[in-house]
């Protein structure tokens, strides 16, 4: 694969890196001066850093726009990641949190928890936690009761999913004004995002991001096969555990303010895959990146394309994300046999 | 030394293999034969502590494995397993993972572990593509690769789960040769094989295996003259000597 030779030559990394980060940063920027009203660069730096907490910029840019771009990256970082290692551990390029049911299940917690104690949202990343981890364990359980067939174990993916998401309708249908405070739950998007709800998601994320990290040389170990690596004196079981745990985590954290992105844990692991390969450290790192990235960017065509009217981000990532998909499908050479 | 003693081992509470008490002695190369589905693989695997002994045990210098830790096992015998997955990573990279055993905190491979690594890639032939990318290999290359890995490991046991099917001549016998010079280092060779000529040539000894049961361990010599393997694979084995010792080749069965 010819992007594998780009990245294998350490000047090629190197540019890599740097491109990945001064573009991941690049969209941070545009996003935080982009949108319905115009504002100066420097109306934005001195909001940002303090110097003006008055004026009308200000508060668009500290309540509106930083939230909003904090959130697009978080959420892009961890779907993608928890992609990156849900692909991994059940050794199936097909996997991605959105697929089987890791983000439905989430989403259905969430919706329970603001249906019946409309009070205790602040406990929403923990409920999340708590629902992507049963979408988790009943993919686990399903796979070894199946004998891990890889396709079995993503079509019964596909149907938990599809039971939560009718679980999330039936609270949407039953409890209309359950969801208000998580607009655009069902497509996933960012309107209405405050730094006191993302708060104590964004630090499940960071907590997981460096768990996951810490973990990469076992999830390496573990992508060259269970006998290999039980023979390699690695704890297949626990560490596998550990690792879905985690995905959990950082799917379920993502979900609580952002509702259901699709695609993002899906497509960001895969292209990484293509370029970086499959070491754990590169990949991992790679993907949080590129998933702040995608999802970054993807907000910004939500909020500028139809201004002062905007899409919910979510259908912009299927938009982008679904025929890209199809793409890399039709496009795969060499790799993965 | 690895011992097998009356060991019982299957899957889903089924015994695949019944009763088999087995040495795999340091400095011979050990060949495990029989036919598809006789319980070779479940062998290795209980022999690696992979699968749960139903009976019996496995003992390693004496100790039951069960009271082993992973990676103590794992710095006592490597395992070359027969189907695997092929990570897109670079060669070098997957042969270091032979020394994840020694690994201890903060799991950064040291300077001795890239030595041992190349050494194990020397001794493969796998050297010359070191940068490359396994998944872009051919089937000989990545062999020589996970060869490496497993030699890497540096264990004084190693198994090999048909590690010839599927290559070209000269990379089978590379494979018995490095198998051949492992057992000279006074490792334990253990190798299932599904090649009866070759495994009959290059083997130490020969265990035979048939329906979960061990029907002969001892020299080729041996089990050839005992007919066993006529018997256990339907087929009529000749031996022959030639200039390049004693050979051997099979015809079928005339009834």
């Amino acid at each position: 694969m010819s992007s594998w030779r780009i990245y294998s030559t350490r000047r090629g990394k190197a540019a890599f890196w740097t491109a990945l980060c001064l573009l991941t940063v690049c969209a941070g920027a545009v996003s935080l001066l982009a949108g319905s009203v115009e504002l100066s660069p420097r109306a934005v730096l001195d909001a940002l850093t303090g110097a003006d907490t008055a004026s009308t910029a200000a508060r668009i840019v500290r309540y509106t726009r930083l939230p909003r771009t904090c959130a697009a990256m978080l959420a892009g970082a961890a779907l993608a990641v928890s992609g990156a290692v849900i692909q991994t551990v059940l050794n199936n390029p097909l996997a991605s949190p959105g697929i089987i049911g890791v983000n439905s299940g989430a989403g259905l917690a969430v919706a329970l928890l603001c249906a019946m104690a409309p009070a205790a949202q602040q406990y929403a990343p923990l409920a999340a936690f708590a629902g992507a981890l049963a979408g988790v364990g009943l993919i686990m359980i399903l796979a070894r009761a199946t004998g891990a067939a890889r396709i079995t174990v993503v079509l019964a993916g596909v149907a938990i999913s599809n039971l939560f998401s009718a679980g999330i309708d039936a609270v949407v249908t039953l409890a209309p004004e359950a969801l208000n405070g998580v607009t655009d739950f069902r497509i996933g998007g960012f309107t209405g995002v405050t730094m006191a709800k993302i708060a104590p998601a964004a630090g499940m994320i960071l907590v997981s991001l460096l768990l996951v990290c810490s973990l990469a040389k076992q999830m390496e170990v573990l992508a060259l096969g269970g006998d290999i690596a039980e023979s390699l004196g690695l704890a297949v079981r626990p560490v596998r555990f550990a690792l879905l745990a985690l995905a959990a985590a950082l799917a379920g954290a993502a979900v609580s303010f952002s509702g259901l992105l699709s695609f993002v844990g899906l497509i960001v692991p895969h292209i990484l895959r293509r370029l970086v390969g499959e070491e754990s450290l590169p990949l991992l790192i790679g993907s949080a990146l590129g998933g702040a990235l995608f999802v970054t960017v993807c907000d910004l065509i939500a909020r500028v394309l139809f201004a002062p009217f905007e899409l919910p981000v979510g259908i912009v990532l299927a938009f982008a994300g679904a025929p890209f998909f199809l793409w890399l499908l039709f496009h795969q050479r060499g790799g993965r046999t | 030394m690895i011992r097998l003693e009356n060991l019982t081992a299957g899957y889903g509470g089924t015994p695949v293999i019944r009763g088999i008490s087995l040495d795999f002695r340091p400095g011979e190369v050990l060949a495990l034969l029989g036919p598809n589905g006789c319980g070779k693989s479940t062998l290795l695997k209980a022999a690696l502590g992979l699968l749960p002994a139903m009976d019996g045990q496995v003992l390693y210098d004496g100790r039951d494995i069960r009271q082993m830790k992973r990676k103590e096992i794992a710095r006592q015998a490597a395992f070359l397993t027969q189907s695997r997955n092929t990570p897109s990573i670079q060669a070098l990279r997957m042969v270091l993972h032979g020394r994840f055993p020694y690994l201890s905190y903060p799991r950064q491979y040291r300077k001795e572990d890239y030595a041992i690594a190349r050494a194990a890639m020397d001794a493969t032939g796998a050297r010359a593509y070191e940068h490359a990318n396994v998944s872009q290999l051919s089937g000989g290359q990545r062999q020589g690769v996970y060869l490496a890995m497993t030699l890497a490991q540096d264990t004084p046991t190693v198994f090999m789960d048909e590690p010839t099917t599927y290559l070209d001549i000269r990379h089978q016998l590379a494979i018995m040769e490095t198998a051949r010079e492992l057992a000279r280092a006074g490792k334990a060779v253990v190798l299932v094989l599904h090649d009866l000529p070759l495994a009959l040539r290059e083997a130490d000894r020969a265990a035979v295996l048939a329906d979960g049961q061990l029907l002969a361990w001892d020299t080729p010599e041996a089990v050839y003259a005992a007919g066993v393997l006529d018997q256990v694979f339907g087929v009529t084995v000749h031996r022959t000597d030639t200039p390049h010792g004693p050979q051997y080749y099979c015809t079928p069965r005339e009834d």
